[in-house]
Order: C-alpha cells, then structure tokens, then sequence
C-alpha cells in the first residue's frame, strides 16, 4: 500500500468500550464510542464477561455509525462503504482477554471479507497515536503518561512506530481503579473518577497527607518510574475507619480532595522527573483518567515551571476508542510496514515494544 | 437480515452459505443450497478461536472457489449469499468470536447472517448418518440429546426427535446445562438417548441454514447461547482493613 492518506477502520475493545474509528491518513473521520460503563455500576467495576458479552452486542451498530459518521464527515450521500477502506485494524493488546478476541475475531473476519489488509496493534501506543489527530505537528521524542481505569503507564516514546520504552506502570491497582475503591469507601457511586472530583471541588487537598507510593528515597533505584496506588487505598480506608469508630463524621470533601491530591501529586511528579531525566521538554498525556480536572490543572502548572510542553488530546481521544488504533495503523502503512499476518491473538499483557503484532518482517527475523 | 425471504427470480443461482462455527473448536465451510459441501476448514483445538478464525476462513473461501469438493472446475470467485453463524451453546469466550466473525463478515459482504443452534448441526447430522446407515433404523422417532462439554463440570444438551417437513431437526427440548455427573439419570428417567459430540461441523451449520431459508424460517436465536449469567460477584460494604 503506498496512499499516503489510508482509509483505514479501528476496531478496540480492550475493555468496557466498544470503540470504532475511522481515519484517512491523519484526518479524523469518526469516533464512535459504545460504552457498557453502566452494566459494570452495580458492581462497582469492570466484569470482563459483561464487558465482552457488551462488545458482541455493540460491535455491528457501532461499525455501522461509524460508517454512516465518516459518510458525512466526507459529505458524501450516505455512509462510508466498507468497500472504499484500505484497511482494517485491530487492538490486540493489552486488555481483558475475553473482550479482546471479540474485536480480534470481527476484524479478522472483515479483512476477509474486504479483502483488505490487516494491522494488529498495541493499544497503549494507540492512546499515544489519538494525539496525531488532533491536526497539530506531534514532536518526539515526547514522553506520555496513560491513565485510565485499565492501565497507569509512563513511556519514553521516541518514534510512535519503531521506538516506544515502557519507563514504569504501576504494580498493583491502575489509577482509575483506586478512584473507584476511594468512591466505594466513601459511599460515592460507579465511576469513581467523576464522583470523587464532584465531591473534592470543596474539599481541601492539604487536609490529611497521604501516601505517595514507591516515592521514597529508596524506591528511586528500582521503582523510580513505577506506581502503586494499593497502600493509598489501605491509608484512606484506615484514616475512614479511625473516624467512624471514634464516632466522628467523615469530611466526604476533604477526604475526596486529599486522597485525589495524593494521586495527581505521584503522577505529574513521576512523568516530570523522566521528562527531566531523559532531557525531553515534552509530555503527553493520555487514558480515561485526564477527565479529571484537578489532574489536568497540576500537570499544566507544574510542566509549566518546569519548561516541559504537555499536549492533551480532546476526551473523546482520550478514552478507549477506536480511532486511535486506526491513527496508529495509519502511521504504520505510511511507513511502510507490511500488514499482520493473520494468525495473532489476544495478549493481555502485551508489551509496549510490540507496535505492531504478527508483523511477517518481524517473524521472519525472529 | 430478511434477504433470505424475499421472491427469487428462475436466475437465481442459489443460495451459497459460509457457515462458521466456534462453539467447541473452530470450523469454517461454504456449502450450497442443496447441501453439496464446498470446502470446509477446521481446527479442532478447544482453544485458540481468535487465533485460526482469519486462517481458516480465508482457505475455506479459497478452497470453495475451486466447486464442490471432487470438482474438477477451474477455481472461480465465490458468490456468498449468506453467513450461517453457530450461536451455541458453547464455551462464551470461544463461542464469541465466531460470533463476531460471522457478523463482521456478513457486514462486510452486505449479506444477512442466518443464526443457528449449533446442537442442530449435530442433530441433523446424527439424523441423515443414521437414514444412510439404516442405525437406530427401530427407533426412528427415538428421542436423543446432544451432548457437548459446557466446562465447569457441566454438559450442555438439547433434545431432538426426528426431522420435520422442511428437513430441519425438531428440538424436544431447548438447549440447557446439566452437572456432569446427573445428565444420565435426567436422560435415562425420560428415555433418551445420550449422543455426545465432540465436533460441530460448520457445513452442517449451513446446511441447517439453507434449509431454514428454503423454508422461510428463523430457527436460530439472535443472540448468543451462553446459557449461564456472567460470573460477578456482588460487591459487600467494603472490606476493613483495621481487625
Ligand atoms: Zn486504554
């Protein structure tokens, strides 16, 4: 394939969303996002059986949406037909197992169908790709920070399809995860992120110092740019517990506010030491989880300080979505690369190294 | 959906179904209207569906091209008319993708998916085995189960009786799931017979479809056979962490 613009549909459902987009080359053509956010409430977080179930149903509609969305993005009479793409891409990693087959098994078989190529890719990199449809010229090396309820990571992205260093994740909850904990313990609603932002608006972050996991002195030989949110949670509950057995009420806001100063306070100080330490002026940040507003504010005011350029895409970019893994797709095939040869699967723990999946170049060397 | 119902002109060439099913390993075929059986992939592994879907679907689509197996006609294009899906009952991870893959694939060609209980397969299957060989030639009207592993200990069922008027096998009793050690005595207190199989044919699968279409029918249901709620397990208050 040589267009230096493909026509290419992303499929993602690494985890509650049902994410279909639509690219030509850098131009964003649609997103369509199908969420089953709301059967996962009422147990307070992600069931990967729900959530693949979900993807079954919501595929072909969201396919369809993003057609007839393209369609118009382009004014044509109708929607987009599937004929006209270049090709067709996939997330296959990392994420719930179960969800992902879902997405893997459709796009395989509307390859085949089309008779079009097919690109397997990483869906970390994908969050790292949404920036290139914002239109603005995207500068690397850059480093990013990804939050979101799956996965809190920080890379070291030097080239979006031949260079990407996982710097350090997190080692037990992602981000997203503890906000939904904090809620629970705090008798706050399924999502976590936007209740506890709700209910800190009025609360005061310097009230009760919490934990900064694995940000001691001794932490920064092995774990300098890794996370750990699980003794947080553990601190928030006990300091919740210590105040009703003593009958006290629990100040909801001050709590909210402190144990979200905590989070934001690890991240932004985390991301900004590797952009310090690798000498690179630039931070991206991507996932669910920079819907929160106070981790929005901290990040810009102290990148700010510190001379480091951050770049936040819009939300819905943000989020699992599927046209971030046709960016990326879209990117390889200007580049070149050949497409996924058809035999890859699910990996739920696929590394960052691994860009593109079943690449046949890449098998052959092996 | 519904193309199948619609009056055909005598130019008509007939139906030619792709058939995909993934509730017990994975099997792709593409059969004709009279049932003649073009070509047919299968990987037989219990896991693995994400990995071979694409493979096998791409060479029973290739091999197809070449007419029906025994043919001796220079490879030509085959035009699909319909994607026959296997909805179960199965195993919900693998039982998916063929799912998935058979609506994407549908999608992608403009044609309707015909849903199909993937124990009729093996129904009909048992059922013209048994007209051929004369087997169980005594019991023609006898009441059978098939009888596929549902994991967690359990086996997943559905019983049958014969063939109606429109070839298709008549379910006694809709698909469920029994713990592995009572199906015997739940089958034997009601006198029937225990077939258990270990393969589901996705030429059947068509073949289970063309028929339907023949005779205007839906006989699958739109969604999956999964049998058994998601494992979720509510959430308490939350955990102390102070004794
Ligand atoms: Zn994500």
């Amino acid at each position: 394939m040589t267009s230096a613009a493909p026509l290419v549909l992303g499929i993602e459902t690494s985890c509650d969303e049902t994410g279909i987009g639509i690219v030509q080359g850098r131009r964003l053509l649609s997103n369509t996002i199908a969420s089953s956010m709301d059967e996962h409430a009422r147990y307070g977080g992600v069931v990967p059986e729900v959530a693949a179930r979900a993807h079954l149903e919501a595929l072909q509609p969201a396919i369809e949406a993003a057609l007839s969305e393209a369609g118009s993005t382009l004014g044509l009479d109708g929607p987009l037909p599937l004929s006209a793409l270049d090709a067709v891409a996939v997330t296959s990693g990392p994420g719930l197992a179960g969800a992902l087959m879902v997405g893997v098994g459709a796009a395989k078989a509307l390859a085949v169908s089309l008779g079009t190529p097919l690109y397997a890719v990483n869906h970390l990199v994908g969050h790292i790709a949404a920036d290139i449809l914002t239109g603005e010229e995207v500068e690397y090396p850059t480093v990013a920070l990804l939050v979101s309820g799956g996965h809190t990571s920080l890379l070291l992205v030097r080239d979006l399809t031949t260079d990407v260093e996982l710097l350090g994740e997190t080692m037990d909850d992602a981000a997203g995860e503890a906000f939904d904990k904090i809620a629970r313990i705090l008798g706050l609603p399924y999502p976590g992120g936007p209740q506890i932002d709700k209910a800190a608006a009025d609360g005061d972050p310097t009230a009760i110092r919490f934990p900064r996991g694995l940000s001691r002195a001794s932490d920064m030989q092995k774990h300098r740019y890794d996370f750990s949110f699980s003794g947080l949670k553990t601190a928030v509950a006990r300091w919740v517990e210590q105040r009703e057995a003593e009958g006290l009420e629990v100040p909801v806001a001050d709590v909210a506010a402190s144990f979200r100063e905590a989070v934001v306070d690890v991240l932004v100080t985390k991301a900004l030491d590797a952009c310090a330490a690798y000498g690179v002026p630039r931070l991206l940040l991507g996932g669910g989880v920079i819907a929160n507003r106070r981790l929005r504010e901290v990040a810009l005011a102290r990148a700010a300080q510190a001379g480091v350029a951050v770049r936040i895409p819009p939300l819905s970019l943000c989020t699992d979505n599927g046209a971030m893994i046709a960016a990326l797709a879209a990117e390889l095939i200007s580049s070149g690369r050949r497409p996924s040869t058809l035999e890859f699967g699910a990996d739920s723990t696929l590394p960052v190294t691994e860009i593109q999946i079943a690449e046949p170049d890449a098998e052959a060397a092996a | 959906m519904g193309r199948g119902l619609e009056p055909r002109g005598a130019d008509y060439p007939g139906e030619v179904i792709l058939g995909i099913d993934t509730s017990l390993g994975t099997t792709v075929a593409v059969v004709d209207a009279d049932g003649a059986v073009r070509s047919e992939a299968v990987s037989a592994n219990p896991l693995g569906h994400a990995e071979v879907i694409g493979t096998l679907l791409q060479s029973a689509i290739a091999d197809a091209a070449r007419g029906p197996i025994g043919a001796t006609i220079a490879p030509e294009p085959v035009e699909l008319t319909h994607v026959a899906a296997g909805m179960g009952p199965g195993p919900f991870t693998g039982l998916r993708v063929g799912i998935a893959a058979a609506r994407a694939f549908a999608l992608g060609r403009g044609i309707p998916v015909v849903p199909v209980v993937s124990h009729d397969a093996v129904a009909l299957e048992l059922l013209l085995h048994d007209a051929l060989t004369g087997g169980f030639e005594d019991e023609a009207d006898d009441t059978f189960a098939v009888v596929t592993d549902a994991r967690r200990r359990e086996f997943a069922y559905t019983v049958y009786r014969g063939l109606d008027d429109d070839g298709l096998p008549v379910r006694i009793a809709e698909p469920a799931l029994s713990p592995r050690d009572e199906l015997d005595s739940v089958l034997q207190a009601r006198g029937i017979l225990r077939r258990d199989a270990d393969r589901i044919s996705a030429a059947m699968i068509g073949v289970v479809a063309a028929r339907a279409l023949a005779a205007g029918r839906t006989v699958g249901p739109a969604d999956a056979l999964y049998l058994r709620s998601p494992d979720v397990t509510m959430p308490g208050p939350p955990k102390r962490v102070v004794a």
